[in-house]
């Protein structure tokens, strides 16, 4: 009797556990933005904060979905293998350029305003990156992608209405159209960046 | 010729502050129009793309070190610059709210002008922020012309000027057409207060300020791009079209077609 009730015990903790509760995508942006905070202030080496920044990375931003909007309309013309590989290039190219865009600061300080569905699968978080002695504030808007609620995640930065992902987009198609629709020739850059 | 340079040194610094559009505005945003910036058509690609490398170079040559050599001013000094010639600004502002129908904005605007360049000692104070007057988002006649319904054109890159289009390049020309009070003080007419330099000079700073304000950032795209052309084509296409559209509240930068598609 006493080894049932141990189990229901332990049935009812996993359960518990497994219990789905929606993330507020505020929520969000304020945790990662704290997490980052403490990273970036610490005295740790710079090799290991970049490796902690890419960890909260990759469990709050959406890369393969980026990575995918990234390509365009290119998307349809890749094979599997390239889609594989391209996959892998785009989190690696992610992982760096986000890692040392962030590592230069010291202590951002971004607070969280408001937020705005705008569908089931989106939600906007508008944040401010307070101003220092050396820049003016900067008004940063946050895309989630809320189609799971209880994961919500980061698909795009808009910085001053300056949408990053778009950026990527059009940087994208122009390396591929300037080499007559070859992917292999972004690949190619990619791979040029991550050893640089 | 010394006509033809004071046009070409004009467009130079009106162009400036869209140089670098990373720069942070006090405005809130929100883009309801559905059009994708990549539609623009980059006229003479290969041409634009040496412009811009040679753009590079004067700009690591000149105006980042005269940026970098500006933020070692105090910041006291820096702000006061930025103030007043944020004020200077308002000349050309102002008709443009109007020509935009913003009659209200026009209103604060210049009601600040007004305050700030007497109360605010020619602007380097920003009294009318303490007064409740806040201040609104920059207009120029690029964005009339957007506004009232003129396109683009192709998207070019001049030499200098930087990145630009037929409607924005069309839109600077209108401050030497009378549509800019400074110039027509210093430049146009000479007075027995202002003179042409005085013009130039403000025109340098606003480029300096603007530029020592973008450092880090303009660093940090130039560090992580693939194609930094690219990149700042889009970033200048982005931004002109959120100017246009006088975006108020952030919900969405672009067509969500394009991110159901990922789905």
């Amino acid at each position: 009797m006493e080894k049932l009730k141990l189990v229901f015990v332990i049935l009812f903790l996993i359960l518990l556990n497994n219990k789905s509760i929606a993330k507020d995508p505020s929520e969000l942006i304020n945790g990662i933005v704290n997490e980052a905070s403490l990273v970036l202030k610490s005295s740790d080496p710079v090799e290991s904060k970049i490796i902690k920044l890419n960890d909260i990375a990759e469990r709050s931003v959406d890369i393969s979905g980026i990575g995918m909007y990234a390509l365009g309309k290119h998307k349809k013309t890749m094979s599997e293998d390239q889609k594989i590989k391209y996959k892998k290039l785009f989190k690696s190219y992610f992982l760096k350029s986000f890692s040392s865009r962030l590592v230069d600061y010291t202590d951002p300080k971004i607070n969280v305003i408001s937020q705005k569905k705008i569908n089931d699968k989106y939600t906007i978080v508008n944040s401010i990156l307070e101003a220092t002695s050396k820049r003016p504030k900067v008004k940063i808007d946050w895309r989630i992608y809320t189609k799971n609620p209880d994961k919500p995640l980061i698909r795009d930065l808009i910085v001053e209405g300056l949408s990053l992902a778009r950026t990527q987009k059009e940087e994208f198609n122009s390396v591929i159209q300037n080499n007559d629709g070859d992917l292999d020739a972004l690949f190619k850059t990619l791979e040029e960046f991550l050893i640089k | 010729m010394k006509k033809l340079f004071s046009i070409i040194i004009l467009i130079l610094f009106s162009q400036f502050q869209v140089l670098y559009v990373a720069a942070g505005t006090d405005g809130q945003l929100e883009i309801s129009n559905k059009k994708d910036t990549s539609e623009v058509r980059d006229c003479f690609e290969s041409v634009n793309r040496g412009i811009f490398a040679f753009n590079q170079g004067l700009d690591k040559a000149i105006f980042k070190p005269l940026a970098k050599g500006y933020r070692k001013l105090p910041q006291p000094v820096r702000s006061g610059t930025s103030n007043a010639l944020s004020n200077l600004g308002n000349l050309v502002t102002i008709p443009n709210n109007i020509l935009q129908g913003q009659v209200k904005d026009a209103s604060i605007n210049s009601l600040r002008l007004v305050i700030n360049s007497t109360l605010g000692i020619g602007g380097i104070f920003d009294v009318a922020s303490y007064y409740g007057l806040q201040k609104l988002d920059k207009e120029d006649y690029g964005q009339t012309l957007g506004t009232w319904g003129f396109g683009e054109g192709c998207y070019f890159v001049l030499p200098v000027l930087g990145p630009t289009t037929v409607r924005d390049s069309i839109g600077s020309l209108a401050n030497v057409a009378g549509g800019d009070a400074w110039y027509n003080v210093t430049v146009a007419n000479n007075t027995q207060y202002f003179n042409e330099a005085d013009y130039y000079f403000s025109r340098l700073l606003s480029g300096i300020d603007f530029r020592a304000k973008n450092l880090e950032s303009f660093d940090s795209l130039e560090s992580t791009s693939i194609d930094l052309y690219a990149s700042i084509r889009s970033l200048y296409l982005q931004d002109r079209l959120r100017k246009i559209k006088n975006i108020d509240e952030a919900t969405e930068t672009m067509n969500d077609d394009d991110w159901e598609e990922i789905d």
